[in-house]
């Protein structure tokens, strides 16, 4: 993999800079998706709420249903494979989406190593805790990053603790000497290298998205505030009272972040969000951001 | 000189650093009325559905046709789409700046995205430049009053007519800022005297 080719991954990620990803489950939600103005819809059979709700191995989804979401619309299409099976990773690779998620909302396909991403054409995302997570993964080849937050929970709080966290430890490394670096590295996890790069540059080198419990507008305005570059919604569209019109106010409020008043019209009169879950309530194997490391 | 950003979704702090470059001053633009403001604009790369969606609700469109009768804008990528003439989409409404046509993503899905050195003439002299696709558009048709500006494979890729400069690759990606300085630097001196082109 050379450093160009890096970089065209990287380069769509920053396209994406600013627009919401939707999780959709079929061609008709990913043109409620289009529609509203989402900037990439993320393919998979059973949104997280589902998948919480009703168990079972989580996989990739069917070729089939990817296809026929990539005919529906013209924006970049996403999908999602478990950790560590890159032979899924290599269909979807064929299949030609825009994006892979290495996702731990499906169910882990290999307890000890992640894919090795360098290996394909196509751009991963990953999910991370904090930031040794971030490096480790942008060490495998992630050309994006993104919190894991609690998936379908409906509930922004471990987002917010993921993202706080992140960029909390890259300043503590822009403040540090050099000397201190290693033993920092060695702490978190992280390969040296990217360790010195994120002290220098003060980010991350790939773009830093937020996941994982965006349920509203001001749920995407707070990500952005703290730093997101964008966010995902995944159950919090579909799983609310009128998909259509959260979808554009979930657009809008991204764009409109940093601007209450705006903010205070996009959100006004939604109908009913999607049910959340009480995360000291979710037993603790049924975590969804514990897997992974 | 203040050069505005449309600063709706899309890859627009790239741009801000290809200003600072060149010593303008990046003015991110989120509402219709701060166009009044600048001297020049540009619009980013992005989605050009979501551009358009968002763009419409805000009311960009009056606003913005009339800013360009005066004054340039560059677009890249989705940018170059918003300001063709046709763009083969129901869900985008372009602001027809450029006589041409695009053909949305036209090299195919990411895994078709790349980055090549194009030979770039701009103010008399050939410059080898690194130039990013990314799900780039093609352009598909040009209008008379076009001025091609460079081609890759045989592909339009790079248009000029009047003030306003086209691209379906990403500049500022790669840190290029000649052609931010051909739109708003160059562009604006030499639109007082008539420069004799060699084609």
């Amino acid at each position: 993999m050379s450093k160009e080719q890096f970089e065209v991954k990287i380069g769509l990620a920053e396209m994406l800079k600013g627009g919401v990803i939707m999780d959709v489950m079929n061609p008709e939600q990913a043109r409620i998706a289009e529609d509203a103005g989402a900037v990439a819809v993320m393919a998979l059979e059973r949104i997280p709420a589902l998948i919480r709700k009703e168990g079972g191995i989580s996989r990739m989804s069917d070729p089939k249903m990817i296809k026929d979401i990539q005919n529906e619309v013209s924006i970049p299409v996403m999908a999602k494979v478990r950790i560590g099976h890159f032979a899924e990773a290599q269909i979807l690779e064929a299949l030609e989406v825009d994006f892979i998620d290495e996702s731990e909302v499906l169910t882990p396909a290999d307890e000890h190593n992640h894919i090795w991403k360098h290996d394909f054409k196509v751009p991963f995302v990953c999910g991370c805790r904090d930031l040794g997570e971030a490096l480790r993964r942008i060490g495998e080849g992630a050309a994006m990053i993104r919190t894991k937050g609690e998936a379908g929970s409906g509930n922004i709080v471990e987002a917010v603790r993921h993202m706080r966290k992140v960029i909390s430890q890259i300043k503590e490394l822009t403040v540090m000497n050099q000397d201190l670096l290693m033993a920092r590295a060695k702490e978190l996890g992280a390969p040296f290298t990217l360790v010195q790069q994120v002290a220098k540059l003060g980010k991350l080198p790939v773009p830093n998205f937020a996941a994982g419990g965006i349920a509203t507008p001001a749920d995407a305005s707070l990500m952005m505030q703290l730093g997101a570059g964008t966010v995902f919604v995944g159950s919090g569209i579909f799983m609310s009272e009128d998909p259509s019109a959260r979808a554009k106010a979930i657009v809008e409020a991204v764009a409109y972040y940093d601007d209450p008043k705006k903010l205070s019209e996009i959100s006004f009169g939604l109908k009913k969000a999607m049910e959340g879950l009480d995360i000291a309530k979710i037993p603790d194997e049924e975590r969804l951001q514990e897997r992974g490391w | 000189m203040k050069i505005g950003i449309l600063a709706l979704q899309g890859d627009y702090e790239k741009h801000t650093q290809i200003l600072d470059q060149l010593g303008l001053d990046p003015i991110l633009v989120r509402y219709p009325i701060e166009l009044l403001d600048i001297e020049g604009l540009i619009i980013p790369g992005g989605e050009s559905t979501t551009l358009t969606h968002l763009m419409k609700r805000m009311n960009f469109y009056e606003t913005m046709i009339d800013f360009a009768k005066e004054k340039p804008i560059l677009g890249t990528c989705a940018g170059l789409i918003m300001m063709a003439k046709v763009a083969n989409h129901n869900l985008v409404k372009p602001l027809e700046l450029l006589d041409i046509e695009v053909d949305r993503n036209g090299y195919g899905r990411q895994i078709h995205s790349f980055i090549e050195y194009l030979p770039i003439q701009l103010n008399n002299h050939i410059e080898n430049i690194p130039a990013t696709f990314i799900r780039a558009p093609k352009i598909s048709k040009i209008g008379k009053g076009v001025e091609i500006l460079a081609e890759y494979n045989g592909e339009i890729c790079a248009v000029k007519q009047g003030k306003h400069v086209g691209l379906a690759f990403h500049p500022e990606l790669d840190g290029v800022s000649i052609f931010h300085k051909f739109a708003f630097i160059s562009n604006s001196i030499s639109s007082n005297k008539e420069k004799p082109h060699a084609a």
